[in-house]
């Protein structure tokens, strides 16, 4: 193992970790939008609610893209093995995908069928969100390896555990989708996501409660990993800053300030990332295989990372104008004006 | 039973032949927009103003299935195609993720801007974010080729321990196939959107609706297609010669020729016997095959059994798929060639047999294109990588038969109401005409004000 090859797994595992938790956040809000899309009251909302997001939604699902073949490229084995074993709820991410993604144009153009649309879009979210929570919650778990395969069944991904981790992510996708729409809409629409992001915040602190004792109930070695002396005090604000910013989180739905509570949101989710990060690290495919073992050849990753570097920040600052250029409050009888 | 190859084969070719589709014309549309775009910036000519908000409307559609359908295509690779992700990722899986560092995300975030953002930016910016979203479509083009090229024509890789390393980047990515492959797919992708814009165009012309906007479509496009089809017929036999090099048993199959020889035949139309090794009922021509082939009357042609029975694909498929694609082209030569000499006569706009022809031939494309990319996937086989990795060795090892037939079906369902939903949208879009696709502009191209607004034409129950 040269120092080269040593450090450009390193690079790929941050340039990787930041893409999934990019995916996370900004298909997270998205997701979560279409989540509570259908608690809104009449069309008029659910058209703003729908605004909200109609033109950016797309660049966000992008990372989706991007994560599962920046994966393949920087981590080859990992993909396929982790994969196939999660071969249903891919599917039902998929599947509810392309409902959810046609809605945007379809429920415009469709007068007649628009309740099936938008019924299409509500369930292609939850269905969406819960498959990834399941595919996480399995990640967790582990698979049954052979050499460079899953020998697993295609159903043994689902778990109690990794229903749980579905159910939980739905509800945090909520609480984004509710901070973005008290970011970007006003008057009833707002009032209701500070109120559905309550709901929201309680869903995803019981989840995260849930997990996190469960997680080292299951596996001795993060048990280890996060209550042996000394670590238990070097982790220990990990939960303790968690909690301060559910705290946080709940009085910004409360309050007045519109970017406060997508803010929290955001903080709360970056923890319990990083709370995953330090129960699998170096795990990639947990149990088997360390991100070393997994990784490309060096030729492969190098490759990739000289365009990496340049093309990254150039995609993030297009990105990051075109959110400029729909800036401000969506309302009902203005849409982009 | 259930065969989890050939299951998991049936469901790529599915999720691929609609996905393609769409590709096959936006990546043709893109272009034409933000040509519009460009002449309407250019000349301040309110006819191109119109035109472009008319496609951009339908665009928008078609775009929104392509992406959906798209991102279920590099999740295939790891759910049914694990062995194949295992053995090439190292060499093929950056160029894919190249596509999407260079495309996808260049599309998506000015497709934003290019549907909704006409007020909110300048016209000039407005005109390069279409310039930006066609440039996209074409960098995606030339990933993704690339990727299929180099599982056909290998190069610039080791195989250590049944895995393939990169040894030479520039030898992988321009692969013997790809820049024939690439111009051949990307002029059948315009052609197919030409001959579309072409066929809403005289149908507008038939109808009387779209006046002078419908006039310049079918005069743009018959501009383009008279250079664009004979050009794609010199590049689809340069392609040929290319597959004669190097994938001789897939020309063997395209032409159903069982044995080497010099002097060879064209065959014009057989039935197949994979079995029996011959064909039946064949019509054939003395020469030909040898002389379009290789260039050569005395050329030597490839035949199926200079390969095992194992080694060879399943001759019937790309044997008819290319004579239809083939087929197709010639029918598209005569519509254009008799657009041009009716353009000669003035009476481009009026001849009614030559309007209704282009009304019909308006998904001519597509299905060139199916048949095209049926005869180069299917003429590979048993491989996935050329020679080198089979078919049956690529899948996951972990997939029963009723796992791929559950998915198979869910993809079946789910597309089969996706996709017809989405024609008839567009073809919705295109019977209110250009006129409705700026009435109902309040907001930007690409919305109408109140989602529910009742628009001109529509029949309110």
């Amino acid at each position: 193992m040269s120092l080269a090859a040593f450090d450009l797994v390193a690079i790929w595992t941050v340039i990787l970790g930041l893409a999934v938790f990019l995916y996370v956040l900004l298909d997270g809000f998205d997701l979560g939008v279409g989540i509570l899309f259908g608690l809104a009251p009449d069309t008029p909302s659910r058209n703003v609610i729908m605004d909200s997001i109609a033109p950016i939604w797309d660049g966000n699902e992008t990372w989706l893209v991007m994560g599962s073949i920046g994966l393949l490229t920087a981590f080859p084995l990992a993909f396929a093995i982790i994969i196939p074993a999660v071969y249903f709820p891919i599917l039902l991410m998929l599947i509810a995908l392309v409902f959810r993604g046609v809605a945007f144009e379809f429920r415009y153009r469709d007068a007649e069928r628009r309740g099936f649309w938008d019924y299409g879009f509500h369930w292609g979210s939850i269905v969406a969100t819960f498959a990834q929570g399941v595919v996480l919650g399995a990640f967790i778990q582990g698979f049954e390896v052979d050499g460079r395969h899953f020998v697993g069944g295609s159903f043994d991904c689902f778990t109690p555990f990794s229903l749980l981790t579905g159910l939980s992510l739905v509800f945090g996708y909520a609480l984004l989708g509710a901070g973005w729409l008290v970011l970007k809409t006003e008057g009833e629409v707002q009032a209701g996501a500070r109120r559905q992001g309550r709901l929201a915040l309680l869903g995803v602190l019981a989840g995260i409660g849930a997990v996190s004792l469960w997680t080292p109930l299951m596996n001795a070695e993060i048990a280890r990993r996060w209550f042996d002396w000394p670590n238990i005090a070097l982790l220990s604000p990990v939960p303790i800053v968690s909690g301060l910013i559910a705290l946080f989180t709940w009085r910004a739905f409360q309050g007045r300030h519109d970017a406060a509570p997508f803010a929290g949101g955001v903080a709360l989710f970056l923890m319990s990332y990083l709370g995953i990060a330090i129960s699998l690290f170096p795990m990639i495919v947990p149990g088997h295989y360390t991100l070393w073992q997994a990784a490309a050849s060096p030729d492969t990753q190098l490759f990739l990372l000289v365009g990496t570097l340049v093309l990254l920040p150039v995609i993030l600052l297009y990105t990051a104008w075109s959110y400029w250029v729909f800036r401000g409050k969506v309302t009902a009888d203005m849409g982009y004006h | 039973m259930l065969d989890a190859v050939l299951l998991s084969r049936l469901q790529f070719v599915w999720l691929i032949a609609w996905h393609i589709l769409m590709p096959a014309f936006t990546v043709g549309l893109a272009s034409f927009i933000a040509c519009l775009e460009g002449l309407r910036l250019a000349t301040g000519n309110d006819v191109y103003a119109r035109l472009s908000a008319f496609w951009t409307k339908i665009f928008a559609v078609s775009f929104g299935m392509g992406v959906v359908s798209g991102i279920a295509m590099p999740f295939q690779f790891g759910t049914n195609w694990s062995r194949f992700s295992d053995a090439t990722a190292d060499v093929i899986s950056p160029l894919m993720a190249y596509e999407g560092l260079t495309a996808f995300f260049l599309e998506s975030a000015f497709l934003g801007v290019l549907l909704f953002g006409r007020s909110r930016v300048p016209p000039s910016v407005h005109f390069f974010a279409a310039m930006m979203v066609a440039l996209g479509t074409l960098f995606s083009s030339f990933w993704i080729i690339a990727v299929n090229s180099w599982m056909q024509t290998p190069a610039g890789y080791a195989l250590v321990d049944g895995r393939f390393e990169p040894r030479d980047w520039s030898a992988v990515i321009f692969n013997p196939s790809f820049p024939y492959r690439l111009a051949h797919t990307v002029t059948g992708f315009y052609i197919t959107t030409g001959f579309v814009v072409l066929g809403v165009g005289a149908w507008m012309l038939r109808k009387g609706t779209g006046g002078d906007a419908a006039k310049r479509m079918v005069s743009l496009t018959l501009w383009l297609l008279m250079g664009l089809v004979p050009l794609q017929i010199f590049l689809g036999d340069a392609h040929g010669l290319n597959t004669l090099a190097h994938q001789p048993t897939k020309l063997a199959a395209i032409e159903a020729n069982w044995h080497r020889e010099h002097r060879a035949p064209l065959t014009l139309f057989a039935i197949p016997d994979q079995q029996a090794e011959k064909n039946h009922f064949a019509v054939e021509v003395p020469l030909l095959g040898s002389l379009i082939l290789t260039h050569d009357v005395n050329g030597e042609v490839p035949g199926l059994t200079d390969v095992p029975p194992h080694d060879r694909p399943p001759v019937v498929i790309p044997f008819f798929a290319f004579r239809i694609m083939v087929g197709l082209g010639v029918i598209m030569l005569a519509i254009v060639a008799t657009g041009t000499l009716l353009r000669r006569g003035g009476r481009l706009y009026t001849n009614p047999l030559f309007l209704r022809a282009c009304q019909w031939a308006a998904p001519i494309g597509f299905a060139a294109v199916l048949a095209g990319w049926t005869t180069t996937e299917v003429g590979r086989q048993p491989w996935t990588v050329y020679g080198l990795l089979r078919t049956a060795d690529s899948v996951s090892p972990s997939l029963t038969g009723v796992d791929v037939a559950i998915s198979l079906a869910a993809y079946m369902v789910a597309y089969l109401i996706m996709f017809p939903a989405g024609l008839a949208l567009m073809a919705r879009i295109a019977k209110r005409g250009i006129a409705a696709a700026q009435e109902e502009d309040p907001i930007e191209a690409g919305r109408p004000k109140s989602p529910i607004a009742t628009l001109p034409g529509e029949h309110v129950p």
